[in-house]
């Protein structure tokens, strides 16, 4: 048998898979909680424990990582115009799993400085002016990172002109400091690829370390990447296929947390009817999306709030009847629910997560009237002939009532502007391996694809 | 040496992308390194373009005889954002319906644009203009 060790260090549990290489079958999962503070081997080994070992002991022939604990990979994003080379920084910083604390545009100010050192990102990533494009920027704002009191990892990805200069200007305070393409070489143009790698690479050669997660490389071959990027990998995967082993197609995942409400959707998103026109930034064949205000637990409050009246008609409820079951979330987040009334409620709430997470994901049309009639104008990706929306995340796994919560995901036809997906087929991680079959394609891509197209099933 | 930019764009709710499409080419050739941002470009766009490319030149086109209304404003949004210097040309049909060349220019120019042309001006002559604007010319 060749078993591979697939190993989720979450913020709270870790997260064990083995995998028979040569069945294409999941032999175990467990989990325990990460116990990062005294040495992440203790929760590792136990949920290891769980899984019987076969006689002959385990001989894992790979041992593959990823991981969100400790915050997971925390960054933030600058870069020159907010809604050009801002929005491109977050753009590339989301695709290769960060969370993006703040993003700034223009030049930095000490205020701007003062915020960097109170977020304290794992990864500073410097873009701004196209090539060839404006310069003073990005060497004024590398001088400026130069007063922050403690080294920074950072990776440039801004106009490649000046981007050797700026990072001789960095290298005097930070460490390390990686030059990678510009995120938006020519105006217009999305490039964010290059600077995935760069975070990734600095992600697994420093911030593995900062994090203590590093005990467990001696037992591991190397922590892999940050777990959201193994989830847009696995999502990449699955939709394209790989070689000779055909993918599913055009699909989105959607993965509703205790914190946040993670998109993920692979599809090109060109428009669905014929003249209409396409403005703004080109979106990422492979796009990422993150809302923090958006989560079943820790930001269950927020949640509410932004649902608002929506919630409410869904629910008929009074505000008294959501402000206890609100109060029930914040003092137990693990709590799985123990009546009617709380499943109703969490059914609630993981259809609002998804609604309102596919909302901001999607793009949107808007009418403009011209002399010559009215015209149609796209932003972001039109995704409703998408024809798959796959759900992962705990309270989608948990729920019998699954598909009612993915409905959110669903064109609303009162918001005919709002680019959802028609008449998707619902589809779900059921053994929550998708994250897992993202690490799993780094050896064996075709393993993993067909594990998944196994693994994740139809509703 | 290096190329001079700017940024070209149909201003407003105007679609005309054929002339756009002649500029981009005209210019293109000529040299220039042309940033497009196409047809239905808001005053912001064009500036934000600007600032990222670190641009020579705003070339505003407009057709729909409506250029009057979409360009009020720009120059004083360029200071803002500290392109204030930043050359301005426009040109095309920019007012309704047949009104005196002469007073639609001196109505241009005191908005901040720095040439204004006719509709069925040639794109030549604003080629011939901006490189002797931008010192590109040996005279």
């Amino acid at each position: 048998m060749q078993a591979v060790l697939l190993i989720d260090f979450g913020s709270t549990y870790t997260k064990v898979t083995i995998v028979d290489l040569d069945r294409e079958e999941i032999i175990g999962t467990a989990r325990a909680g990460t116990t990062i503070e005294t040495n992440i081997m203790d929760g590792l080994k136990a949920a290891l424990t769980q899984i019987p070992e076969p006689v002959e002991g385990w001989n894992f022939v790979r041992k593959l990582a990823c991981s969100s604990a400790a915050g997971g990979l925390k960054m933030i994003a600058s870069g020159l115009v907010k809604e050009l080379t801002g929005e491109a920084a977050r753009r590339a910083a989301l695709g290769a799993g960060a969370r993006v604390l703040q993003v700034f545009s223009y030049e930095l100010t000490t205020q701007d400085l003062d915020k960097i050192i109170s977020a304290q990102p794992d990864i500073l990533l410097l873009a701004g002016g196209t090539d060839g494009g404006n310069k003073e920027v990005l060497l004024k704002n590398a001088e400026m990172l130069c007063g922050l009191p403690s080294s920074l990892p950072v990776v440039i990805a801004g106009n490649k002109v000046v981007s050797a200069q700026a990072a001789d200007i960095l290298r005097k305070r930070h460490d390390p400091v990686v030059v990678s393409d510009n995120v938006m070489p020519e105006l217009g143009v999305l490039s964010v690829e290059s600077a995935r790698l760069a975070i990734r690479d600095v992600f697994f050669t420093h911030i593995i370390k900062a994090k203590g997660l590093d005990k467990a490389e001696e037992f591991l071959e190397r922590i892999m990447m940050p777990t959201p990027a193994a989830v847009l990998s696995a999502a990449e995967l699955l939709a394209t296929g790989h070689g000779s082993e055909q993918g599913m197609g055009e699909l989105m995942i959607v993965d509703v947390g205790g914190a946040t409400t993670d998109v993920h959707s692979i599809a090109k998103g060109d428009p669905s009817k014929p003249s209409i026109m396409l403005k703004g930034l080109p979106e990422p064949f492979a796009k990422r999306t993150v809302e923090g205000d958006l989560g079943m637990r820790y930001s269950s409050e927020a949640l509410v709030e932004t649902a608002g009246r929506r919630l409410f008609d869904y629910l008929g409820w009074t505000g008294d009847q959501v402000a206890c079951q609100l109060g029930l979330c914040k003092e137990d987040p693990w709590r799985i629910p123990q009546t009617e009334e709380e499943a109703k409620f969490d059914v609630a709430m993981g259809r609002m997560a998804v609604s309102l997470a596919v909302d901001r994901h999607v793009g949107t049309i808007e009418v403009v009237y011209t002399p010559f009639g009215a015209t149609y104008v796209q932003h972001g990706k039109d995704l409703t002939q998408l024809p798959i929306v796959i759900g992962t995340g705990g309270v989608l796994l948990h729920h019998p009532d699954a598909s009612e919560i993915l409905r959110g995901a669903v064109f609303n036809p009162e918001e005919p502007t709002i680019l959802k997906p028609q008449k998707a087929d619902f589809y779900i991680d059921k053994e929550y391996i998708l994250a897992t079959m993202g690490l799993l394609r780094e050896v064996s891509p075709q393993v993993a694809l067909r594990m998944m197209k196994k693994y994740v099933v139809k509703l | 040496m290096e190329q001079n930019t700017l940024v070209l764009g149909v201003i407003g709710s105007d679609v005309h992308a054929v002339g756009n499409r002649i500029l981009d080419y005209a210019f293109t050739q000529a040299g220039f390194k042309v940033i497009n941002i196409g047809v239905l470009a808001t005053q912001e766009e064009f500036i934000h373009a600007a600032i990222e490319t670190n641009a020579d030149v705003i070339l505003v086109s407009s057709l729909y005889g409506h250029g009057e209304m979409d360009c009020r404003g720009l120059r004083e949004k360029c200071q803002e954002t500290g392109i204030g210097n930043i050359r301005m040309y426009a040109g095309g049909n920019l007012v309704c319906g047949k009104q005196d060349f002469e007073s639609v220019k001196e109505r241009f120019l005191a908005m901040g644009f720095d040439r204004v042309y006719p509709p069925g001006t040639m794109p030549e002559t604003a080629i011939a203009d901006m490189r002797k604007d931008l010192g590109m010319t040996e005279d």
